[in-house]
């Protein structure tokens, strides 16, 4: 390992320690800020995880996300919460399986459209259920979970996605990918399995999500269908993603920052024109920046060099 | 029965029609466009408008929605569209662009029409006359609905197969670089068709906006049900439209009739997988290149 490698990792760990003590210091507000402020960073970065490599538009968040609520909701108060945390977790590793291998065989664009509509349609199965058989629509969630455990609960899942996105981008796995990204029939013809790999790759990224939704669930107290699978987080976490730069793995995080910020800010003074402001924010950063904030960092670092050069040459 | 199967093909015939105009935006002009259904539920809204403040006949107010949408569909593509075309370096990356910048359009049309309207759900009352049709009863607005989604669909056809400008249409959406060798502007026609789309959904807007209530949030859902229509009958073609249209709303009735109204959605999903799995490129779709 070289020296900036040791000091970067130092620094990550610095910081995740300084992080680790914001609860003790700050007030309710911005403890809850904190909580939106990591927990669109995990989305985003889960998001960037699999569509930026693949670049496939997964407008799925949401759906994932849900899961992860509705099963706390569902089994919170019977199971101790890491089992609960756990089957979470297999049921929305599950669900990613049976998208990813439904629908990315085939082209990117019936992906798109599956998962345009897969938060609907778990939404209308989830009522078509509570309604026909448990008789039950809208659950209270009751567990011993407070806002800190919360906020200790997401930093861990911060940690591990961004341990897991850098194992990754390290092994063979990560290297199948990138020539997938670059070009898949090249892909195909070196002997990798690009089905396989796409799928692994949406399952890991969609574990995350649903644990996400697993580990906020007990902050919504009351949760229903409609609550769960709210359509809006699916559209943040692609704007957010698409800001910093979804083809690094810390670039959602830079996008998620100022957007959770700035969402936050909307949603208290204009509430009836947020969903507008959103949508014009979204376009510009498509039309302005479409490879992100680190897509224009990278320009900026690619056009230094050569000017420092000539520096040098006339000294 | 007779009443599911009845409802099922009036509602697969708005489901051919919305995805009619879907499929001449994405097969001709390759814009996967996510914000359609807001175009629709925006023509609803302006049928509602002038029917309630100015008592204006929606089938009179189509002769005003329609030419407006089309204007506003051409303006959208060669202003903000335009630009992804020239930039997109292949078809697939055209795509991803064009599904980001439709799906942020979606939010700005839905946000407008949130100001405008609020959250409420729409509807007015038309020609609701129960009609009696093969022993059952129907309200006659859905069955001039049909009727005029019938008429629209036959000449949109007509005009594809037996005009120099639909034959020329139909050449971009074969291959848009070779359709350049045999002196058609591109650009122009992609912007046509586009056009063409957005008068389309708007038509259907209005139609549906007779018989069905509307809020400004319930174009996604026209959206998803145009999308697979248009996926599962293949892209760019009206025969597909039309047959998966139909048999999306047949089996949305009967599964509505005879097992639980909730579950449409579900019926939609299995459908268009079971569909793709035994033909990837939909129904007359041909195999891609």
């Amino acid at each position: 390992m070289s020296r900036a490698q040791i000091m970067t990792g130092a620094i990550c760990l610095a910081a995740v320690v300084a992080l680790a003590f914001v609860p003790m210091i700050v007030d309710a507000y911005h403890l809850a800020l904190a909580i939106s402020l990591l927990q669109f960073t995990v989305l985003a970065t889960a998001w960037g995880m699999f569509s930026g490599p693949t670049r496939y538009v997964s407008l799925a968040t949401t759906a994932f996300f849900g899961v992860g609520a509705y099963t706390v909701a569902v089994l919170g108060e019977q199971l101790p919460w890491s089992l609960v945390l756990f089957i979470a977790a297999v049921i929305g590793a599950i669900m990613a399986v049976i998208v990813g291998l439904s629908t990315l065989r085939l082209s990117g664009v019936h992906f798109v459209i599956f998962t345009f509509g897969l938060a609907e349609l778990v939404r209308q199965i989830v009522v078509w259920y509570e309604v026909n058989k448990t008789r039950v629509l809208g659950r209270y969630v009751f567990v011993d979970i407070t806002q800190n455990d919360i906020y200790w609960q997401l930093l861990a899942l911060a940690v591990i996605v961004f341990g897991t996105g850098w194992l990754i981008a390290r092994s063979r796995f990560g290297f199948a990918l990138q020539i997938i990204g670059e070009d898949e029939t090249v892909a195909r013809h070196c002997g990798i399995n690009v089905t396989i790999a796409k799928v692994a790759l949406f399952t890991i990224s969609a574990t995350f999500m649903t644990l996400v939704g697993a580990v906020m669930a007990p902050r919504f107290t009351y949760i229903e269908p409609s609550i769960a699978f709210n359509a809006t987080i699916s559209f943040e976490v692609v704007i957010m993603a698409l800001l910093g730069g979804a083809h690094r793995l810390w670039g959602p995080a830079l996008g998620a920052i100022p957007l959770t910020l700035l969402f936050d800010f909307l949603s208290a003074r204009f509430p009836s024109t947020s969903t507008l402001i959103m949508g014009v924010v979204f376009l510009l950063i498509v039309y302005a920046l479409p490879s992100g904030v680190v897509g224009l960092w990278e320009k900026l670092k690619a056009w230094r060099p050569s000017a420092s050069k000539m520096r040098g040459a006339q000294a | 029965m007779t009443n599911a199967v009845l409802t099922g093909l009036v509602l697969g015939g708005m489901y051919a029609l919305i995805a009619m105009g879907l499929t001449l935006q994405y097969g001709v002009a390759r814009i996967m466009n996510l914000s359609y259904g807001e175009f629709l539920i925006g023509a609803a809204f302006a049928s509602y408008w002038l029917f309630t403040g100015w008592a204006l006949n929606p089938l009179a107010g189509l002769a005003f929605v329609i030419p407006v949408s089309f204007g506003i569909s051409y303006l959208l593509y060669r202003v903000l569209l335009t630009p992804l075309v020239r930039r997109a370096r292949t078809r697939d990356a055209l795509e991803v662009d064009s599904i980001l910048a439709t799906f942020g359009m979606m939010f700005i049309v839905q946000g407008i029409m949130l100001t405008m309207f609020g959250g409420a759900y729409f509807s007015y009352s038309f020609l609701a006359i129960p009609v009696k049709i093969v022993g059952e009863v129907l309200a006659l607005n859905r069955l001039i609905a049909f009727g005029l989604a019938v008429v629209v669909g036959l000449a949109l056809y007509l005009t594809l197969t037996r005009t120099r400008i639909g034959t020329s249409i139909r050449a971009v959406a074969v291959d848009p670089i070779a359709a350049q060798l045999v002196a058609i502007d591109v650009t122009r026609t992609s912007a046509l068709a586009f056009a063409l789309g957005g008068a389309l959904v708007a038509s259907a807007g209005v139609l549906i906006s007779m018989f069905l209530t509307f809020s400004a949030t319930s174009g996604v859902v026209f959206t998803m049900k145009a999308l697979i229509v248009v996926v599962m009958g293949g892209v760019g073609n009206l025969l597909g439209c039309l047959v998966a249209g139909l048999a999306l709303g047949l089996s949305e009735a009967l599964v509505a009739t005879f097992i639980d109204p909730g579950l449409t959605l579900a019926v939609n999903f299995a459908l268009f997988l079971g569909v793709l799995l035994v033909k990837p490129a939909g129904i007359f779709g041909r195999a891609q290149r």
